[in-house]
C-alpha cells in the first residue's frame, strides 16, 4: 500500500500546475482507498450479498409455482380415475360422473382455435418478416401488439356480438373463434421472430437456383423455420387452453357430450369454475381433479414446445 | 472463335443514384475460368449479380446495357428460368440445413418441381458429387444432413448442388473467402479441374488466387472495367498503370 501511495504521490507532483477544483492529494487519498485490504473485503461482502439476494428471489419467485402444483396435486389427484375421465357429470344429487365432456369440449375448441388461427398467424408472420419495414407493416406490428394486450372478457364480448348474436346462441364455433383471436399474436410474433433469424443467404441459395419466390418461401424458408413456428403455436395452444372469460360469452357450456360445432360446448376452465361456485362438497373435489388434468395439459404443451425448439434446432 | 457463353455490351448498373458499374464490355468463351478482382466495393460482385440477375432481389437497382448468354439477352428472359442456367456459388457455404447431403445437390430440380426417376436422381447426384470431388467423402452418409460437413466439403456440396443444374456458366462469388487454407486448395483444384466442362466467372480479391486458377482477368476499378485479357498477360506485362499498381500492391 505504502508503494502504490508514493508512486501516486509522484505522479501527482509531476504535474506542473495541479487543477484548482480537484486537490491533487484528494485523488491520491481515492487511489489508496481502492486497493486498501478492507476496500477489497466490503466489495467482497457486496459481492456474496448481491448474489444471494438475486438467488433468494428467483427461489421465492418460484414458490408460487410450487405452492400451485402441490395444492392441485394433493386435491385434485384423489379424483382422477377412469370414470372421472370417461364420464358424463351426473344430476344434482347424485354422485360419482366425470369430466368427459369437458376433456373433448377443451380438445375440440383448440383444434377449431388453430384451424383458424394458424393460416391467418403465419401468413401475417411472413409478410411481417418478408416487408419488415413498410407503413403497413408497421401498422400490422401495432395491431398485434394491440390485441396481445386486449383483455380476454373484451374479445369475448365482441365475439358474442359478431357471432353468437347473429347466430342465434353460443355455440363451439364461437367459442373457437375467440380463443383464435387469442392466439393470433403469438403465432403472428414467433413466426416473425423465428424468419427474421433465416440467414438471407438461404433464401439466396434456392432463388440463384431458379426457384420462384413463393416455392422459396413455402419449401426453404418455412420448413427451415419450423421448430419455431410449431413451438409459438404450442405456446399459443397452451395460453388458450386455460382460459375462461371468452368462453363464458361463446362457447358457455354444456352438462352433456355434444359434437355440433354450432352448440354450446364444455370446457375444462368452464367445467372449474361451475363446479367451484357450486355449494356441493363433491364438486368442489370435482373442481380440483378437473384443474389437476388442466395444468397438467398446459404443462404437456409447454414442456413440448421446449422439446421441439431444443431438438428441432436447424443448424446453419 | 465460337460464340461466347457470356457477352457483356455496354453494361451499367445503379444503386439508386449512384452507378456501381460504368460502361461494362467483357466476353466470356466456353471452358475457361475468367477472374474478376478488384478491390473491395469496385462492383465485381455486383456485376456477377446481373448476369444471374439476383442484384433485383435489392430495391431501388437500375441497369442500362445488354447482357448476352449464349446469344439470349438476359434481360429478356424470365428470371427464374435464367437462373436454372447460371450455377452461382457463395461467400460463405450455403446448403440447404433441413436437407441432407442428397437432397441439397437435388435441390434444384426438386424444389422448381421437375420431376425425375430415382434412377436418374441417383446418377445426377452421384455425378456432381463427383464432379465437385466429395463423393469419395461422402457417399457413405448421403442421407446425412449436410451441416455437418466441415466449411469446405459444404462448400464443395453447393458447388455439386449448382452443377446438378447443368449450367452454362458457373458463378463463383469469392468461394474461398470463408474458408481455412486448405480448404481453399481443394476448392481451387478443383476449379482447374471443372474448366474442363463448366465455363467459369469467379469473382476473387485474392491477387494470387486469380493468377493460381484463372485464363482471362478483368481488374475492376471503381464500376470501371480497366483492364480485360489474359491473365498470364495481364500479370507480366499490364497495359495500365491502375492495374500494375494493384498488382504489385500500391493499394486495393
Amino acid at each position: 500500500m505504502e508503494t502504490s501511495y508514493l508512486l501516486h504521490a509522484e505522479a501527482g507532483g509531476g504535474v506542473s500546475s495541479p487543477s484548482p477544483v480537484i486537490d491533487s492529494s484528494d485523488k491520491v487519498e481515492i487511489k489508496k482507498d481502492f486497493n486498501s485490504k478492507n476496500h477489497v473485503k466490503a466489495r467482497i461482502i457486496k459481492d456474496i450479498f448481491f448474489k444471494s439476494t438475486v438467488i433468494l428471489f428467483a427461489f421465492l419467485s418460484l414458490l408460487p409455482l410450487i405452492f400451485i402444483l402441490y395444492y392441485i396435486t394433493k386435491n385434485g389427484i384423489a379424483v382422477i380415475n377412469w370414470e372421472f375421465l370417461t364420464q358424463l357429470p351426473r344430476p344434482i344429487g347424485e354422485t360419482g360422473g366425470g369430466i368427459f365432456n369437458a376433456i373433448m369440449g377443451t380438445l375440440m375448441l383448440i383444434v377449431l382455435s388453430s384451424i383458424f388461427s394458424i393460416p391467418f398467424g403465419i401468413s401475417a408472420g411472413i409478410y411481417l418478416s418478408e416487408k419488415g419495414e413498410g407503413k403497413i407493416a408497421h401498422i400490422v406490428r401495432l395491431c398485434v401488439v394491440v390485441l396481445q394486450g386486449t383483455p380476454s372478457i373484451v374479445i369475448g364480448i365482441i365475439v358474442y356480438i359478431w357471432v353468437v348474436a347473429p347466430f342465434g346462441g353460443f355455440s363451439a364455433l364461437s367459442g373457437g373463434i375467440a380463443l383464435s383471436i387469442m392466439m393470433l399474436p403469438v403465432i403472428i410474433k414467433t413466426t416473425e421472430e423465428t424468419l427474421k433469424l433465416m440467414p438471407y443467404s438461404l433464401k439466396e441459395a434456392s432463388l440463384a437456383l431458379g426457384v420462384p419466390y413463393y416455392k422459396t418461401i413455402l419449401k426453404v424458408i418455412l420448413p427451415t423455420g419450423l421448430s419455431g413456428i410449431l413451438t409459438g403455436i404450442l405456446l399459443s395452444v397452451a395460453r388458450i387452453t386455460g382460459e375462461t372469460a371468452p368462453l363464458l360469452f361463446t362457447a358457455f357450456g354444456n352438462q352433456f357430450m355434444n359434437y355440433n360445432i354450432l352448440k354450446p360446448i364444455d370446457s375444462l376452465p368452464y367445467r372449474i369454475f361451475y363446479y367451484a361456485m357450486s355449494p356441493y362438497p363433491e364438486w368442489h373435489t370435482f373442481a380440483w381433479g378437473a384443474s389437476f388434468i388442466l395444468v397438467v395439459v398446459v404443462l404437456g404443451f409447454n414442456l413440448i414446445a421446449r422439446g421441439i425448439s431444443i431438438k428441432w434446432k436447424v443448424q446453419f | 472463335m465460337e460464340s461466347p457463353v457470356l457477352k457483356v455490351d455496354g453494361f451499367s448498373a445503379y444503386f439508386g443514384d449512384n452507378q456501381v458499374l460504368k460502361d461494362i464490355n467483357l466476353s466470356i468463351s466456353n471452358n475457361l475460368v475468367t477472374a474478376l478482382m478488384g478491390p473491395s466495393g469496385c462492383g465485381k460482385t455486383t456485376l456477377i449479380r446481373c448476369v444471374n440477375r439476383m442484384h433485383e432481389l435489392i430495391p431501388g437497382t437500375k441497369v442500362s446495357g445488354k447482357m448476352y448468354l449464349r446469344g439470349d439477352d438476359i434481360y429478356e428472359l424470365e428470371p427464374i428460368l435464367l437462373r436454372r442456367k447460371i450455377g452461382m456459388v457463395f461467400q460463405k457455404p450455403n446448403p440447404f440445413p433441413m436437407m441432407s447431403i442428397y437432397d441439397n445437390v437435388i435441390a434444384g430440380y426438386k424444389l422448381n418441381g421437375i420431376r425425375l426417376g430415382k434412377d436418374e436422381m441417383d446418377r445426377i447426384v452421384e455425378q456432381s458429387l463427383k464432379e465437385s470431388a466429395l463423393w469419395n467423402e461422402v457417399k457413405d452418409a448421403l442421407h446425412r444432413k449436410g451441416t455437418f460437413l466441415s466449411g469446405g466439403q459444404q462448400q464443395r456440396l453447393c458447388i455439386a448442388r449448382a452443377l446438378a443444374m447443368n449450367p452454362e456458366i458457373l458463378l463463383l462469388d469469392e468461394p474461398t473467402s470463408a474458408l481455412d487454407p486448405k480448404s481453399t486448395a481443394h476448392i481451387e483444384e478443383l476449379i482447374v479441374e471443372l474448366k474442363k466442362n463448366v465455363t467459369m466467372l469467379l469473382v476473387t480479391h485474392n491477387i494470387a488466387q486469380a493468377a493460381r486458377v484463372s485464363d482471362f482477368t478483368a481488374f475492376i476499378y471503381l464500376g470501371d472495367l480497366v483492364e480485360f485479357g489474359p491473365t498470364e498477360k495481364m500479370f507480366t506485362v499490364p497495359r495500365d498503370k491502375r492495374t500494375e499498381e494493384y498488382l504489385t500492391g500500391k493499394f486495393g
